[in-house]
């Protein structure tokens, strides 16, 4: 069998090689794409302890975090191509037309 | 059983680590399904055939298919250009390392009993076992889900046929215009 901190250990991981992808990358989708993976590294934290307490509700949450998830992908993506549409192009450096 | 993990864990980190590096939109995508279907026989092991199967279905069958039509129909695979900013690499890179350290104190600290996992009861995580918590104990939020999937169609659609819609409404303004 395998202890319970192998799988949080390796949900961390996940989450900050989401977390670095959000910071390092320029290009919109796949921004979009590491916050996708965030999502799926916390909800392994979520199995992983359903199962540490035997818990069913963890598993409820994680259904809710996938649904809100896909309804999130959704939007974004719309808003990714408006904002394709009018800027040609998907590079988040140059979406600064809010800069004060 | 152990053996079984490891080789899993290295697949999904080997594929997110690629999914960050390769410069190529597609691939990145590509990367992200067998990341999630790694993470998905993870969750069966963990006693959570529902959830795994849902995560194949929502994620690798419809958010990947999402992202690789509009990367397509974007035709924003590569971005010009090179890395503008280049010691922002090492921020963030020293600021992971700080956010990993800090997690992993904050599992072995407070996660509480860190042991072996004990093999789960028959039946636990089953469809049908998940269904009765999720319509006994959560009912309020699961309306509460669904109309926010409505919201998100809704607004999808919106956002994506606004010049469509602009359009008409002038063409209905246009008498208005000429009285």
């Amino acid at each position: 069998m395998v202890p319970a901190s192998y799988y949080l250990i390796l949900s961390v991981v996940l989450f900050v090689l989401g977390a670095l992808g959000v910071l390092l990358r320029r290009n919109a989708l796949v921004v979009f794409m590491s916050l996708e993976m965030m999502f799926n590294a916390s909800n392994l934290a979520f199995i992983t302890f359903a199962r540490m307490y035997n818990a069913l509700s963890a598993q409820v949450v994680v259904f809710f975090v996938m649904t809100v998830a896909a309804a999130e992908v959704a939007i974004g993506l719309a808003l990714m191509v408006e904002i394709f549409r009018s800027k040609r192009s998907v590079d988040i450096d140059q979406m600064n037309t809010l800069k004060g | 059983m152990i053996i079984v993990f490891f080789v899993l864990a290295f697949v999904a980190v080997g594929c997110a680590i690629s999914m960050l590096i390769t410069r190529n939109a597609i691939y990145s995508a590509l990367f992200l399904v067998l990341n999630f279907a790694t993470v998905a026989i993870l969750y069966l092991i963990l006693g959570a055939p529902f959830i795994a199967l849902s995560q194949i279905t929502v994620y690798a069958g419809s958010v990947i298919v999402l992202f690789l039509f509009v990367v397509m129909l974007l035709g924003a695979e590569r971005l010009p250009g090179g890395e503008p900013l280049r010691w922002q690499r090492f921020i963030a890179m020293a600021l992971g390392l700080v956010l990993a350290v800090n997690l992993g104190l904050a599992i072995t600290q407070q996660a509480g009993d860190l042991g072996m996992l004990a093999a789960p009861e028959k039946g636990f995580g089953a469809p049908v076992e998940v269904g009765r918590v999720l319509f006994s104990q959560y009912v309020l939020p699961v309306q509460i889900v669904a109309f926010i999937l409505l919201v998100a169609v809704v607004g999808a659609v919106v956002l994506s046929r606004s010049e469509e819609i602009s359009h008409r409404r002038e063409l209905y303004r246009k008498p208005e215009a000429k009285e």
